[in-house]
């Protein structure tokens, strides 16, 4: 890195004085920035917040089913539970955890941009996703809404006497959010990558970010046209979606099921990609495979747009139709098995050490494979027609969505924790949240594979009492692992004054990220880097020496 | 073009590495937006056409109901709109700043005649009771050729919800761009660009063109079904 | 039909075990063979094409053998036997409502005989609901404003739950009911304990007091098209199209009768939504198909539907 003459050398492992997180204290210039790193935060600390509120109401569920009766809240009150979980995690937390946090901090660094294309829509993605924050928080404090998060009609438009129409605009609100990161990552990646940074080159993140950010522009726009149906025809009497005034309550399910599976790509890509940059790094390797890994987002994401119907095996369409949906939804499964082989490969002959970052991949490989296999089950329509709509298709989606996307965003997390805050955060605990994490996440959720394939339906506020030793155990598990998010905090929040200074590259990692300082100054680079190396060169990189003791400047 | 001048062109962002780079991701950031608008009305004009499918007779009935002249001239208009559109542009790339502002202060008006002229429209539904909700009353037929055929009238109905969710989010499009080309007209006639920077209005123009598209598409699926002179 | 689909989910389990099993270990024993040691470093791979296909191909082709099984359980599933009995299920925001052909009347049951075909003719009052009856390893929405279908054989006598598996509002989760499965001697007593008429009788009932008669005449002359054999036969419509006069059919025609005109007749024919009622149409609809069965000498339903012009004596019209 050039340094300019003005300025004094500053030794790896002191934390420069200017950095982006010293450059203003003032509250005007942390919500009027537009730098991506500062964005990145607000949305640490806002994302973060919605997931303990759904994280709550998951506690409230799981106290509630530790009894066959609905004996802790009324049953409509429970209806609402389980509907403002499913919105805040999949809306406000699942969506933007990874990209709008991650990806807004790394991605600019890691293609050797100064910024994102464009800083203040970049901003504008932020309030947007705060204003429909806010006006979910007050739907929820109003009364709420009980449609559960997928809204079906006529009950939504016509039967549901909860705030329907709130719940509707915050996430149209939501989705203009999600649609600007990914339109700003997508022109980013285009036009302003570093000199010599050809497609080939790229971090497998950034190709992760950029398949899910195409997601994200091309299906969003869906969801949003489906809500806003929705809420004209609760507030007009419209009949697009009831069948008494000649509509099709089906239609409703395909406009919205058109969304909300290729968002589930939108959610598990830029983990992958995660995984994609921690392994190569742990294991001092190139990735195995790195042009198919690359490409199997792009094919992820693209095949991900054919098989929403798979949501609608039962729901009234016909034979040949879901044949076709089937069949598609095996093909889609390809490519992410594509990847899980070649994160699996690359660990051969490589030189591999354990750090949470690693074993947090780790996990997220098994977890992922369990999960991405019962979903295979599911696209055996044989198997579907008897589980869908029971705990069997909730334990699959919280394989992927927890097992997966959290594990690949704590990983992320720990990673670049470094990079983001210029602190290490203390190993020993880290370690044990993970296993924290890891046991209690399988003790909840794997239960209710059991439990669904037994014949227990979804969303139920009370059950028959044979599955009740099941549901006990899905509970404990659920309080292990809350014990395993809420440990980080802790420790995260402790690092910020406590933890060792980090230096610039804590890990020996490949990637401009690390070339600058941590943190890093508001505007990522001194100088443009030249990229003349492929990526991860980690025959060139030296292993990561012991971190020095922090010295005081 | 030298790295002084770029570095005192006052539109240049410090991000970028040049005008160039600026100019590159603003156009492909616009014409992304625009495909998410796509996708956004895709979703309408697909439950469009599947109730098309299924109650065409209907959908027939209402579309004969529509004031072909009123959607016919506001189709010519918006049309002339695109061409000053196209106009405006040429001026901006000339240097020519009063030429430009004409042109956005005439687009802006054709926008606005657009929206009185469907004003009116709106307010002959009202009148014919062809409004969804509680005062909806259709009992008009379709008429195939001569012949007279009944038609349920909650389909027909389902055709007018269609009719105003489609053309009143067009419309809230039309709003959106009057507003941002009144802005643009007064940022041309305060000079604020160039004949090496006017990105803004060729972006604008893009969102123009879009709107003006989607009511191209609009006007013959939603007006001109088996229409007979 | 059960034990078909617990076959290949036993079959997909054990793949996906294996599968599971093998990426488990895999990932363990490589990490630590590999672990980080002084003195060694780790290789460069690029990759492997070959094993990128390979690992691409055939894990592929081993899920177009679950698509097939699958596929073909499905198939079955959504092809019930032309002689099933048919039972009538109207599910309504929280309790289930079954009329059988006899006239037998329940809520929330459904008894049925051993070895007999039945196959469930499903709509909904209200939102969507779904038939759930996990031991059976079964399960279809029922939706508002058309049939859905679902049939089965029972093996084994017994209880077997029933559940709504559509969320549907506060008492989703008390929507519950029994499958009461009888061997057939058990199932023909309690069939004969049953009240009201059979479905068709009810039918031609509604069928005459609606003034349906008047001009569905058994002749050729009646305004509307003659019912006689109309069930399950080919109808063209004025639009050039011709359908199959299926269950929804039969029910869309009275709900909707404009949507496909018969060749050769007028849309003349007044809507009954929001008239009758859905018990009512499905005792209408049963009517309609009972005219295209050979006569059955016994119970003996008229071929003519006897034309009463005037009020309707004992039909709730809502």
């Amino acid at each position: 890195m050039a340094i300019k003459a003005a300025t004094p050398v500053i030794p790896a492992n002191q934390v420069p004085k200017l950095n982006y997180l010293t450059n203003g204290y003032t509250l005007k210039s942390w919500l009027l920035t537009t730098d991506h790193k500062r964005i990145a935060i607000l949305y640490l600390i806002s994302v973060s917040a919605f997931f303990f509120l759904g994280g709550f109401f998951a506690m409230l569920i799981r106290l509630e089913l530790l009894t066959p009766e609905g004996d802790l809240m009324q049953a409509d009150t429970y209806n609402k539970v389980f509907t403002m979980h499913g919105i805040v995690m999949v809306f406000f937390f699942l969506i933007p955890v990874v990209p709008a946090i991650l990806g807004n901090f790394v991605l600019p660094l890691m293609v050797g941009a100064k910024d994102l294309a464009f800083p203040r829509i970049n901003l504008l993605s932020w309030y947007l996703y705060i204003a429909a924050g806010v006006l979910f928080l007050h739907c929820m404090l109003s009364g709420g809404v009980d449609t559960g998060w997928t809204f079906y009609t006529p009950y939504s438009t016509a039967a549901s006497n909860t705030n329907v129409i709130e719940a509707g605009l915050a996430i149209f609100i939501a989705g203009f959010s999600s649609i600007f990161t990914g339109l700003n990552f997508i022109v980013t990646v285009h036009r302003m990558r570093a000199p010599g940074l050809t497609w080939s080159r790229l971090p497998l993140f950034i190709w992760s970010t950029y398949a899910t950010s195409l997601v994200m522009i091309l299906g969003t726009p869906v969801i949003a046209i489906t809500m806003v149906l929705v809420v004209a025809e609760r507030l007009l009497h419209l009949g697009i979606f009831d069948p008494n005034l000649g509509g099709d309550p089906v239609l409703f399910q395909h406009l919205f099921w058109f969304y909300s599976h290729p968002a589930v790509y939108i959610m598990i890509l830029p983990s992958m990609g995660v995984i994609s940059e921690i392994v190569p790094c742990f294991a001092r390797k190139r990735v195995f495979g790195y042009k198919f890994v690359a490409l199997s987002s792009v094919a992820i994401a693209v095949f991900g747009f054919l098989v929403w119907a798979h949501h609608l095996f039962v729901a009234g369409i016909s034979l040949y139709a879901a044949l076709i949906f089937s069949f598609l939804s095996f093909v889609v499964a390809v490519p992410s098995a594509i990847k899980v082989f070649n994160w699996t490969a690359t660990l051969y002959k490589g030189s591999i050490t354990y750090a949470t970052p690693m074993l947090y991949a780790f996990g997220f490989i098994g977890l992922f494979t369990i999960g991405g296999l019962t979903g295979i089950m599911l696209a055996t329509i044989g198997v579907d027609v008897h589980v869908t709509d029971t705990y069997f298709v909730i334990a699959h989606f919280h394989y992927v969505m927890v097992g997966g996307v959290l594990m690949g965003y704590l990983g992320g997390l720990h990673f670049w924790w470094p990079k983001i805050t210029g602190r290490m955060y203390p190993e020993g605990w880290a370690k044990l949240s993970a296993l924290f994490v890891f046991v209690g996440f399988n003790l909840t959720f794997f239960p209710q594979f059991i439990l669904g394939y037994l014949g227990m339906p979804r969303r139920y506020w009370q059950y028959p009492p044979e599955f009740q030793v099941l549901n006990v155990l899905s509970t404990a598990g659920a309080s292990i692992l809350a014990v395993g998010y809420l440990l980080p905090m802790i420790y995260l929040l402790w690092s910020l004054r406590y933890g060792p200074l980090a230096g610039d590259n804590p890990w020996g990692a490949a990637g401009l990220e690390w070339k600058t300082a941590s943190p890093p100054p508001t505007f990522n680079f001194d100088e443009t880097p030249v990229v003349t190396w492929e990526a991860y060169n980690y025959d060139e990189i030296p292993e990561p020496k012991e971190l020095e003791a922090p010295v005081a400047r | 073009m030298t790295a002084d001048h770029e570095a005192h062109n006052p539109a240049l962002l410090h991000h970028f590495a040049d005008a160039q780079q600026q100019k590159n991701a603003a156009s492909l950031g616009m014409w992304l937006f625009l495909v998410t608008e796509i996708m956004f009305f895709g979703g309408m004009f697909c439950a469009y056409l599947i109730y098309r499918l299924a109650y065409f007779n209907a959908f027939a009935a209402g579309s004969q109901q529509l004031n072909i002249w009123m959607g016919g001239i506001n189709t010519a208009v918006l049309i002339v709109s695109s061409v000053t559109v196209v106009l405006a542009v040429k001026a901006a790339e000339a240097g020519k700043r009063k030429l430009l502002t004409g042109y956005l202060v005439v687009t802006v008006l054709l926008g606005m005649t657009f929206l009185v002229i469907k004003g009116f429209e709106y307010a002959e539904k009202f009148e014919k009771h062809h409004v969804p909700g509680s005062t909806f009353n259709f009992t008009e037929k379709f008429d195939d050729n001569g012949k007279q055929i009944d038609v349920n009238p909650k389909e027909a109905e389902l055709f007018f919800s269609l009719y105003f969710v489609m053309t009143g989010m067009h419309a809230l499009h039309m709003v959106i761009g009057c507003g941002l080309f009144s802005t643009l007209a007064v940022l041309a006639w305060k000079g604020h660009f160039t004949a090496n920077y006017f990105t803004p209005i060729e972006n604008g123009g893009l969102y123009w063109h879009l709107v003006d598209i989607i009511w191209i598409y609009l006007f013959p699926l939603l007006y001109l079904i088996s229409r007979h002179t | 039909m059960a034990s078909q689909v617990d076959a290949v989910y036993i079959y997909l389990l054990l793949v996906s075990g294996a599968m599971t099993a093998l990426i488990f270990i895999a990932v363990a024993v490589l990490s630590i063979k590999y672990r980080r040691q002084p003195g060694r470093e780790a290789v460069q791979i690029e990759g492997s094409t070959i094993l990128e296909v390979s690992w691409s191909i055939i894990p592929f082709f081993v899920m177009v053998t679950f698509f097939i099984w699958g596929a073909v359980i499905f198939f079955k599933e959504r092809t019930p036997p032309a002689d099933a009995t048919e039972v009538y299920v109207v599910a309504k925001q929280w309790m289930w409502k079954v009329e059988h052909m006899e006239g037998q009347r329940e809520i929330n049951e459904l008894h049925v005989p051993t070895g007999q075909d039945i196959k469930l003719i499903m709509t909904s009052q209200d939102v969507i609901h779904s038939f759930f009856i996990p031991a059976f390893r079964l399960k279809q929405d029922v939706l508002p404003g058309r049939y859905t279908t679902l049939w089965f054989k029972a093996t084994k006598p017994g209880h077997y739950h029933l559940f709504c598996a559509e969320y549907c509002g506060t008492m989703h989760s008390g929507m519950g009911g029994d499958i009461v499965v009888m061997e057939p001697q058990d199932y023909a007593l309690w069939a004969a304990g049953g009240a009201s008429a059979p479905l068709q009788e009810t039918g031609m009932e509604l069928f005459a007091a609606f003034g349906c008669s008047t001009c569905h005449r058994s002749d050729a002359q009646g305004r509307g098209p003659n019912l006689q054999g109309l069930y399950n036969s080919r109808v063209p419509l004025e639009d050039g199209r011709t359908v199959t006069a299926d269950d929804n059919y039969v029910r869309e025609s009275i709900l909707d009768p404009t949507a496909k005109i018969v060749k050769g007749y007028m849309p003349v024919m007044p809507t009954f939504q929001g008239i009758v009622s859905d018990d009512q149409l499905n005792a209408l609809v049963a009517y309609v198909k009972s005219l295209s069965q050979p006569p059955t000498g016994t119970a003996g339903l008229q071929n003519e539907p006897v034309a009463s012009p005037a009020q309707p004596q004992n039909v709730q019209v809502q």
